[in-house]
């Protein structure tokens, strides 16, 4: 039993790291063509038809560009940054339940790599954990624009995950547990935590932008006044790990949205379903695939219609309203809480 | 001042609203706006496979023309030379032989006829100077080279062939001249 259950876990890690690599590929892709129609261009179309293959093709160009490091860049900070970068945006994906149990050789096989319950405790430690990966590319980087943005982007990761967790914490609340499978099942068919906490949900979309470095706060990489940030120092395949990092951020970013406020693979009428938990355990990943395609999508909607905030209204906008908006909604969120249970 | 246009607008730096300090109805108006171009129909014209149509009266690559016997109408006079304001048409010209009468119409020939497509700037004044109707621009592009030499046409690009002959007709009609 022991030997099968490694073997499962195996094969998930496997599909899982392949699978996020894919949709980070593929949403380069998708970038590219979203921003081209809302430019009323056409996008990228020569590689394969309509330019499916253009992912591949940047991948075999970052590979064999030229793999330089500035002489007084300290050699293994510089090579841990996207490394840490990249591995604390993979790492997250472990812990996010992807379905329903499976049925598979008379076993249930669980479609979540770790089954800890304190998930989005996890899941927080982690995402702080990914600002070392930028802080240190730009420290050992030796370059004023690379430090820049590195400071840039330790400060505003520290002021947005402030709100974030507290926007979290209310739905901690209403679900009473800190597991991400808890929190998944008690959202069950349309029972999501959306319709409960919408203002906890915009806070929280917000400062998911701003922990993935996302526009309109990419400032720790903004192009016209860090010439790259974080990322001027770097490239060939280290730059491609940042710049992967990225979107595999956005990708499980948006998986945690959609579990914590979408009810991740809860869908209406997975009642009728009951009987048959395969099918019920693949359109539940099916739906919540959709659920994360639909949140990148308005990520990248956002990216190419908003404007670059100023530092300034960055701080202004994390400290003076994220936080009091979400301060003052789980205060109210803990009342209803509790006069529910009669607490009182 | 009177306004011209009226798309005049006040300005003002009044304190924004509440309404307005949210933000949320000018990004949600904002993305609105995107969503629409997103769902338009592309303008682009993908160049190598698909051509624009060219309006009739284009004026693209010159072309030397013959008459109905084939011979080549030019009898270098040198009017399209003088009104070139770019200097771009050089020639130099000979008389003609008896055993040349089916080459050329008149008794005078271009030995080199050569327009310089880097000078050329398209303003059809040759083929209005030109009493022989020899001379035309047409709806053809000039292709791009590596060389500046490439670029100075001779006889051999200019002239059109017999069996392959260049239409002008819609050049022949721009009101500025009737048929001969």
């Amino acid at each position: 039993m022991e030997t099968f259950y490694w073997i499962d876990k195996l094969v998930l890690v496997l599909l899982l790291f392949v699978i996020s690599l894919g949709i980070a590929a593929y949403q380069t892709y998708f970038e590219r063509k979203l921003a081209a129609w809302i430019q009323d261009r056409v996008g990228p179309d020569r590689a394969g038809p309509f330019g499916i293959l253009q992912p591949i093709a940047d991948g075999v160009k970052m590979f064999m560009k030229e793999d330089f490091a500035p002489s007084n860049a300290d050699r293994w900070l510089f090579i841990l940054g996207p490394g840490i970068a990249m591995f604390t945006s993979l790492i997250t994906s472990a812990i996010i339940p992807w379905g329903p149990n499976l049925l598979l050789f008379g076993r249930q096989i669980s479609l979540q790599v770790a089954e800890i319950n304190i998930g989005i405790l996890f899941a927080f430690g982690i995402i702080s954990i990914g600002v070392y990966g930028i802080m240190i590319g730009g420290w050992a980087s030796n370059n004023k624009y690379s430090l820049f943005g590195a400071i840039r982007a330790s400060s505003q990761m520290i002021s947005y995950e402030l709100a974030m967790g507290i926007s979290a914490i209310t739905v901690i609340m209403i679900s009473g547990s800190l597991d991400l499978r808890a929190i998944v099942e008690s959202q069950h068919a349309m029972n999501w935590n959306i319709w409960y906490q919408p203002v906890a949900f915009i806070v929280f979309f917000i400062c998911a932008l701003a922990e993935t470095n996302r526009a309109p706060f990419d400032l720790p990489e903004c192009e016209n006044e860090l010439i790259g940030g974080y990322h001027t120092e770097y490239s060939s395949m280290k730059l491609g790990l940042f710049l992967f990092s990225e979107y595999v951020a956005m990708f499980v970013s948006s998986a945690i949205m959609a579990i914590l406020f979408f009810g991740g693979y809860n869908f209406p009428g997975m009642d009728a379903l009951t009987n048959s938990p395969n099918l019920l355990a693949l359109i539940g990943v099916a739906v919540f695939f959709v659920k994360i395609f639909l949140l990148i999508f308005v990520f990248m909607w956002i990216r190419w219609t908003i404007p670059r905030f100023r530092f300034d209204q960055l701080m202004h906008l994390g400290w003076k309203v994220l936080i009091p908006i979400a301060l003052v909604n789980m205060l109210v969120t803990g009342f209803v809480v509790a006069f529910y249970h009669n607490w009182f | 001042m009177e306004s011209l246009t009226n798309r005049k607008k006040v300005v003002s730096d009044k304190p924004m609203t509440f309404m307005e300090k949210l933000y949320i109805p000018a990004i949600l108006k904002g993305m609105m706006v995107t969503l629409k171009h997103m769902l338009k129909r592309r303008k682009t014209v993908k160049y190598p496979e698909e051509t624009r149509t060219f309006a009739p009266i284009y004026r693209g690559m010159h072309v030397l023309k013959r008459d109905e016997q084939g011979r080549e109408n030019c009898t270098a006079c040198g009017l399209c030379a003088v009104a070139c304001p770019a200097e771009a048409i050089t020639m130099t010209s000979a008389e003609r032989t008896k055993d040349q009468m089916h080459l050329y119409r008149e008794e005078k020939y271009a030995v080199t006829y050569e327009i310089n497509m880097l000078r050329c700037i398209f303003c059809g004044l040759c083929e209005e100077a030109c009493p022989k109707e020899a001379v035309f621009l047409t709806d053809r592009l000039v292709p791009t080279q590596f060389e500046r030499d490439e670029f100075i046409y001779g006889k051999d690009k200019l002239v059109e062939s017999v069996d392959n002959r260049i239409d002008i007709t819609k050049r022949q009609f721009t009101g500025k001249r009737t048929k001969i």
